[in-house]
């Protein structure tokens, strides 16, 4: 830029680099433990998704006549102890396990989100919120689970609310630092002075600032659900038996572990790659996402 | 001003020798940094380097440290040597016993730099136990308390045994001093060590950086952006630019009679602390006016009231009346918790004024409630001080600037095309409407803030510390720019500073504050030509590099000095 002409120069125009939008994709290829945890986590979403074509037999179907069979032609992984597909059971568990992770993780941020931008704003309800907060943070999901389930029915709706209604807490926390903090930025008090009413301040200024935090925050939380979903029904806490989930194949495959380990073998190792790979890819996210880090790339 | 210190005799074997200094980064394709820059310190010599932001100042003084953050920047080639070591070959052990016994730095912000879980006393005797082993424990206490002795603070016992928080921004400064110098260093490497600090403070800190050198021969190589400091403490100065040494030059030299272009711009820059031509008063209409403005924090809630709790109470602004004209601009000068900015957000709405009135057009707006503010908020409008947090870094710079607009009305296409012209009016071209901040610099986002400002065709505009934050050309462009605007559109300016020269420079009227309250008001010619109150004058006479006129490449023939005989005069200089 020229120092000599202190007013609006037309060389200032040349100084503009021209760069893209911020980027929110990596720049170099991401690790070989992200890529294989990202395919997998998609393989496990397409087989839920096409359970129904997929399943060489009904999950439901029993047959007295084929008990505890091992792998063979007809049943891939064998069969359990009323005589129904392991490996159709497993493909329909994975069903249940993603609806309730990402069904626990979409719920707690769509209600968590507002309510803390709604604490980190407004000093008066700040308290109050946060309090109630702090009371459902001391309620384990279990033991919720196990209330819910013996005062009414246990469906998928009943097992995804004990689930969610403790992870809800630590979202507003983690939504409401991230307002308190971003409040103080100038751009935010410009905001105020250009008359923009409070709605616009939170939604358009504050709320951003929570996005790169809440999904990693909900990766975490997709995790836990499906872990603590697969805990409730091998309790018996969980799902009903008729609907299959890797948490009931495995409580009912308990009983026949000394002769058949496989029972519980296949919905586990499911289970594991399943919360693993999340787990990865939640990694990436808060690496790539970092608020440090990428305002470091922004500034430069 | 330092003629004294530096004899040309028969050259002595520098402190420093710097030759060829390349750094660049290891990303790939490797950046460089530094461009092969040479220079070398005399003993007992001050060096300054200048250059603006992204000189390559400091990654130089990093590189003499051996402090270059690893895995990002490295030395490419060249030579560093201290004294005939040459610092960029030898073992990292050897470079560790070289620092602080015979090389020491000290850094800009001294509020960091200390260890807040350490007592101040402890963490200079470290020092010691590091680089001075066989000393007894009471030697290393007496040692310590000798040299919180000579950086001159006060109840050396008690600041010894005190905790950094407990302690000023300048008392900081001075302990990371006195643990810079504590080995006696030959080489003392200053990077901006008083740019954080108020003009009083800096002036103490320069003076005592002065008198220790002097003292025990230390070379000090030190690291500013501001030429006024340069032109206080300088023998030498080496003035960088995109990693180069531009031009190297005693001081005097330097200021009288650079040899390049580019350090004639650097100077022509440099505000000076003579007072602008007053200009003619051509529109009377106040615009903004604050009549009793009063602003406490820690106001007693009811609850302790009720509790029968004292409330212990700050005044942030007391008894704050100004009035501004169309056209005019007001300048709020002040130290640091002097109350200048709490002014400002109070008479933006920032924050709750706690009494008095703000009058805005005529109508109080200090206790209105946020629906019956709206209408008025858009005639007055901010300008921040640092560009990079002032935007929102997600949007555009075209949704930035058509908010307000939107907010009160204005159809998006109405405001769009405004908004392009807006930027033609500060300078910046039509397509920047659809870019993001980060891909502009500090000045063209200070662009962009003034002209979101502007769109809300406002009566007054407040700039609290608008060019702080900038390098001095394009701070004298910004500056230009608010010139240019007030001219063209006859906006009001409320101008909040701590720099005097940069006041002097732009404003009509100089309101000079200090704890809160106003010690002087008026004219800014008589204010900064001839101040009256006490506080004024220390302002005047800390204000570094005000015996220069900078641009006109001599001293300035009249400047304000502090006689013994009368209490406001001015005198001639020399």
């Amino acid at each position: 830029m020229s120092l000599t002409s202190p007013h609006a120069s037309p060389g200032v125009t040349a100084t503009i680099p021209s760069r893209r939008r911020l980027r929110w994709w990596p720049r170099q290829r991401p690790g070989w433990a992200v890529i294989v945890a990202a395919v997998c986590l998609a393989l496990i979403v397409i087989v839920a998704i096409l359970a129904p074509w997929l399943a060489p037999h009904d999950p439901l179907e029993m047959s007295p006549a084929n008990r505890l069979k091992p792998p063979g032609e007809a049943y891939w992984l064998g069969s359990d102890a009323y005589g129904r597909d392991l490996l159709s059971r497993v493909l329909y568990g994975a069903r249940v396990s993603l609806i309730v992770g990402i069904g626990s993780a979409l719920i707690s941020v769509v209600i968590g989100l507002p309510l803390g931008i709604l604490a980190g704003f407004f000093r008066g309800l700040d308290t109050l919120i946060m309090r109630v907060m702090d009371g459902l943070m001391a309620i384990p999901s279990v033991l919720l689970a196990i209330a819910i389930v013996s005062l009414i029915s246990a469906n998928l709706w009943t097992v995804m609310a004990a689930i969610t209604i403790p992870e809800i807490p630590r979202v507003v926390r983690l939504v409401r630092s991230v307002v308190l903090s971003a409040r103080e930025e100038p751009y935010v008090e410009a905001a105020v002075s250009l008359g923009s009413n409070l709605f616009t301040v939170m939604w358009r200024h504050l709320m951003p600032n929570t996005l790169a935090p809440l999904i990693v925050m909900s990766t975490y939380i997709c995790a836990s659900a499906i872990l603590t979903e697969a805990i409730l029904s091998f309790l018996g806490a969980g799902i009903g038996t008729e609907t299959p989930t890797w948490g009931n194949i495995m409580a009912e495959g308990r009983t026949y572990f000394l002769i058949k380990p496989s029972l519980i073998f296949w919905p586990g190792i499911m289970l594991s790659i399943c919360i693993l790979s999340i787990n990865l890819l939640g990694d990436a996210a808060r690496d790539r996402l970092d608020p440090r880090l990428q305002k470091r790339g922004a500034t430069q | 001003m330092s003629d004294d210190v530096i004899q040309f005799g028969p050259a002595p074997a520098p402190v420093l020798d710097i030759r060829g200094l390349q750094v660049a980064t290891q990303s790939s394709p490797a950046k460089p940094i530094l461009k092969g820059i040479d220079f070398a310190i005399a003993p007992g010599e001050t060096l300054c380097l200048v250059g603006e932001s992204g000189s390559g100042k400091s990654v130089t003084s990093l590189a003499v440290m051996g402090l270059l953050p690893k895995g990002s920047l490295k030395a490419t080639g060249g030579r560093i040597e201290l004294e005939g070591d040459s610092l960029l070959d030898v073992s990292p052990t050897r470079l560790r016993d070289l620092r602080a016994s015979r090389m020491a730095m000290i850094f800009q912000e001294p509020m960091t730099a200390l260890n807040p879980l350490m007592r101040v006393g402890e963490q200079i005797e470290e020092v010691l136990v590091m680089h001075q082993r066989g000393l007894s424990a009471k030697q290393r206490c007496d040692r310590v308390l000798e040299m919180l002795d000579q950086v001159q603070l006060p109840d050396i016992e008690r600041v010894y045994a005190s905790w950094p928080h407990q302690l000023s921004g300048g008392q900081r400064q001075r302990i990371m001093i006195a643990m810079a110098l504590i080995l006696e260093p030959k080489l003392l490497i200053a990077d901006e060590p008083t740019t954080a600090l108020d003009v009083t403070t800096q002036k103490q800190i320069l003076k005592l950086i002065k008198q220790l050198q002097e003292r025990h021969g230390t070379s000090v190589l030190f690291i500013t952006h501001d030429m006024g400091v340069v032109a206080d403490i300088a023998d030498r100065v080496c003035v960088m630019r995109h990693g180069e040494v531009v031009e190297t030059q005693p001081i005097d030299a330097l200021l009288r009679r650079p040899t390049t272009d580019y350090t004639r711009q650097l100077l022509t820059a440099v505000p000076s602390l003579r007072p602008r031509a007053s200009r003619e008063v051509t529109d009377r209409e106040i615009v903004l006016e604050a009549i009793e403005l009063e602003k406490r924090y820690g106001q007693a809630s009811r609850w302790a009231r009720l509790a029968g709790k004292a409330s212990a109470q700050t005044l942030a602004a007391s008894d704050i009346n100004f009035a501004l004209t169309r056209g005019r601009t007001l300048g709020i000068v002040g130290e640091s918790g002097s109350g200048k900015s709490t002014v400002a957000r109070c008479v933006m709405r920032m924050i709750e004024p706690t009494g008095g009135g703000v009058r805005v057009m005529g109508k109080d707006i200090a206790s209105l409630g946020r629906a019956a503010l709206k209408p008025h908020r858009k005639r007055i409008q901010m300008v921040f001080q640092d560009p990079f947090r002032s935007l929102n870094p997600r949007l555009t710079i075209g949704t930035s600037l058509i908010e307000g607009p939107v907010n009160y009305g204005t159809s998006h296409e109405e405001a769009l095309a405004r908004a392009a012209e807006l930027l033609e009016l500060v300078g910046l071209p039509k397509d920047a409407l659809g870019r993001y901040p980060h891909q502009f610099s500090g000045g063209q986002r200070q662009r962009i803030a003034i002209a979101r400002a502007l769109a809300m065709e406002p009566d007054v505009l407040v700039a609290d510390e608008a060019v702080s934050a900038l390098d001095v050309s394009v701070q004298a462009q910004v500056l230009g720019l608010l010139d240019d605007i007030q001219r063209r559109l006859g906006v009001a300016v409320l101008f909040i500073t701590h720099d005097l020269s940069v006041a002097a420079q732009i404003c009509d009227e100089v309101m000079v504050m200090q704890k809160g309250v106003v010690v002087e008001y008026g004219p800014a010619s008589r204010v900064l030509g001839a101040p009256e109150h006490p506080y004024t004058r220390s302002l005047m006479l800390a204000a570094p590099g005000r015996h220069w006129d900078f641009s006109e490449f001599r001293p300035l023939d009249r400047v304000f000095e502090e006689t013994p005989t009368s209490n406001s005069t001015t005198t001639v200089y020399p």
